[in-house]
């Protein structure tokens, strides 16, 4: 029962990044990203991380991909050109990434760490739960949990500031209230 | 399941997402990719937590999570100030950093 369900969401979490890599149109790409989301959320269930896994469908696979799918609506299908400015990149590229994961299994297979050969060890009721990674996030790792509400507010602030509209000098009705907003040192 | 199995899928997983960085060319489709890479990071920080028995690396990974929406976040600011600003969306043609 445990195989069969890991089976099903590693064939999911792989054929989504496949479908992520390959495919041209990259709104198909964002479709195919929110089917690795969920099936590896699947894959947490599994580690007893339900949290976590729970945190992957409503914050990731929910919010961040609803952003993506709005800039990739914004921006529209962009053609990519062929033109190669390394010769043979294309097949240069898969033979580096099945490097990487040649050299990364075998520094998992060949490790001597003997747990990892084991389901690990029985976990107590409520591993993973809300309340214990809450109780964790506010007790022993309170530092980074602010921290880390610091980096996104500081992320939101450089979003607005990047995208934000600023002046166009070559349009004369550009002169309204956006030039308002005009922020940061670029033109 | 034995942990080895996680974790050589989050291997595989960051070959694809590597692999996919180098291939495409759209800044867009390697944000994508980039988030395959941190969810592989994720899928073996949750498979060592679970092997040690130890709920640590479920917040480490909560905190990757954190990180990558603010990767996001920015990436997706700079595509669309790239795309108002009529610049190719294309990483090989945006070679230098002057405005």
């Amino acid at each position: 029962m445990v195989q069969a369900a890991f089976f099903a969401g590693a064939i999911g979490a792989i054929a989504g990044a496949i479908g992520v890599v390959a495919l041209r149109n990259p709104f198909y790409s964002v479709l195919a990203l929110v089917v690795h989301l969920v099936a590896l959320a699947g894959l947490f269930l599994l580690l007893y991380a339900q949290f976590v896994a729970a945190a992957q469908v409503v914050v990731y696979a929910g919010a961040v991909m609803v952003l993506y799918v709005f800039v990739a609506a914004y921006v529209g299908a962009v053609e990519e050109p062929i033109w190669e400015p390394i010769p043979g990149q294309r097949f240069l590229a898969p033979l580096l990434a099945a490097a990487i994961f040649v050299e990364l299994s075998i520094a998992i297979l060949g490790t001597g760490l003997s747990a990892l050969d084991s389901e690990g060890p029985t976990v107590p009721l409520g591993f993973g739960s809300p309340a214990a990674i809450g109780t964790l996030l506010l007790e022993r790792f309170l530092v980074v949990f602010e921290a880390a509400s610091m980096l996104l507010l500081v992320a939101a602030v450089g979003a607005v500031v990047l995208a934000g509209r600023r002046r166009v000098a070559s349009e004369p009705g550009g002169s309204g209230v956006e030039d308002e907003h005009a922020v940061g040192g670029i033109p | 399941m034995d942990v080895t199995w996680y974790l050589v899928l989050s291997a595989l997983l960051f070959a694809i997402g590597a692999g996919g960085v180098l291939i495409r060319r759209s800044p867009l489709v390697i944000l994508l990719c980039l988030e395959l890479m941190l969810n592989a990071g994720n899928l073996a920080l949750v498979a060592f937590a679970r092997d040690r028995g130890d709920q640590d690396g479920q917040v480490f990974a909560l905190i990757v999570m954190v990180v990558a929406a603010c990767e996001v976040v920015v990436g997706l600011g700079l595509i669309v100030a790239m795309f108002r600003r009529r610049l190719p969306l294309n990483v090989d043609e945006m070679r230098d950093l002057h405005g």
